[in-house]
């Protein structure tokens, strides 16, 4: 005999990957360190603005990075030049890093030094601009990067990464003299779908804007590591929907 | 593509939800999802993903439904609901305000399971015969 029955979950469809997406934001938490998720189309400048940014941070935060390289390590080998500890998380063929994949490259991080020593954690994460943005790997900030290049429709093709980014950088801005490009309208298109984001033109190439994105890097590691010390901006948020963490 | 990956948690929550009826295995019919078109989501790639993906498993043949939920977004302006144009436009018509509260659309949900349990496995047969005809 077969009694028809019906379960109601309401159950996140990603809740395995959020489970351990948290349980990773645990470990942040206690290990008191900020945990930035960069990402953006392949090609928009990751790499090049992490060399520049983690140069220029190093002189007042010990930080790491978890490089999400689709099959090599040259981004990896780009990083470690730089003087900053660096692991690579082969993702083969996946599309984007996921909260297991990154407790991976927590492990090996682990076994180079003590992340409670670190402020701030960068993950680059695979280029891509679709799913990265739906995978949390247990981030306390979502930055997306859109070059000048690639054309100001980008936000309006691809709202859901510009929705969920709290900060968006728009790159390579050197290269605007030379593109029938208007960065207003990129900046337009931006805030149509996300009002709230901190928006930034940077180019890693002339230096534009470094230091506006670093004083927000900044403001966003004291906010998560010393909210006492700050004005109690929420240690994790998603850009919609801000709610509070860390105590 | 990143359905599979979709698939794969959608599997494990599955998993965890059959040890929920232990020592009882459900017959699972159909598996109810909510997906809103404001999320990466392509729903015809999700079906055709988990169909290879069940293949073999204890959800063999097992049915998903997906509910596509529009995008709904509220003007903080006026007040008024409205449906952005996916790819085009996202500013509410009314006040021409950013979105900046989402109603719906953003679900990516396992809504909920219909199955049955085999009553016939949790007690003794009504009918002994029909146990002894099959030995
Ligand atoms: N003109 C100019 N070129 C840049 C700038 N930043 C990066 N580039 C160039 O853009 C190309 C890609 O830069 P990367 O930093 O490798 O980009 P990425 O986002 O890390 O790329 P993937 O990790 O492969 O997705 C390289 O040729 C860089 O030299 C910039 O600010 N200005
Ligand atoms: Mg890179
Ligand atoms: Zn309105």
């Amino acid at each position: 005999m077969h009694m028809p029955l019906q379960d109601t979950l309401g159950l996140n469809l990603l809740a395995a990957n959020q489970h351990q997406a948290d349980h990773n934001r645990d470990h942040f938490n206690a290990w008191r360190l900020l945990c930035i998720n960069v990402m953006s189309s392949p090609g928009a400048g990751k790499t090049s603005l992490l060399e520049r940014s983690l140069a220029s941070l190093a002189s007042d935060l010990a930080m790491a990075v978890l490089e999400g390289d689709m099959t090599t390590q040259l981004d990896a080998q780009r990083l470690e030049a730089v003087g900053v500890p660096v692991v690579p998380i082969t993702t083969g063929r996946a599309c984007h890093l996921d909260a297991a994949m990154v407790s991976g490259g927590l492990k090996l991080l682990q076994q180079r030094l003590d992340p409670a020593s670190l402020d701030l954690l960068w993950v680059e994460n695979v280029g891509n601009l679709v799913c990265p943005a739906e995978f949390e790997v247990g981030e306390h900030r979502k930055v997306a990067l859109l070059s000048v290049t690639e054309g100001d429709d980008k936000p309006l093709k691809y709202p859901v990464m510009f929705r969920e980014a709290h900060c968006v950088l728009i790159t390579k801005t050197d290269l605007l003299p030379h593109l029938p490009v208007e960065v207003e309208r990129i900046e337009a298109h931006i805030r149509a779908v996300n009002p709230r984001c901190t928006v930034i033109r940077v180019s890693a190439s002339s230096g534009e804007g470094l230091d506006s994105w670093h004083g927000w890097v900044r403001a966003q590691q004291r906010a998560v590591c010393d909210p006492k010390a700050s004005t109690g901006s929420p240690a994790r948020a998603s850009a919609a929907s801000p709610s509070l963490v860390l105590s | 593509m990143h359905e599979v990956d979709m698939t794969r948690c959608l599997l494990l929550s599955m998993n965890q939800w059959k040890q929920r009826h232990a020592p009882h295995t459900p017959r699972v019919r159909r598996v109810h999802l909510q997906v809103g078109t404001f999320t990466c989501v392509e729903p015809q790639q999700l079906l055709t993903t988990w169909r290879a993906a069940v293949q073999g498993s204890w959800l063999e043949g097992v049915g998903l439904v997906i509910d596509t939920v529009p995008l709904v977004g509220r003007c903080v302006v006026c007040n008024g609901t409205y449906k952005p144009d996916p790819g085009q436009a996202y500013r509410s018509p009314c006040c021409d305000h950013p979105l900046e509260e989402i109603v719906s659309g953003r679900e990516l949900r396992i809504r909920s399971v219909e199955y049955s349990l085999d009553t016939a496995t949790d007690f003794t047969p009504a009918n002994p015969l029909t146990t002894a005809a099959a030995v």
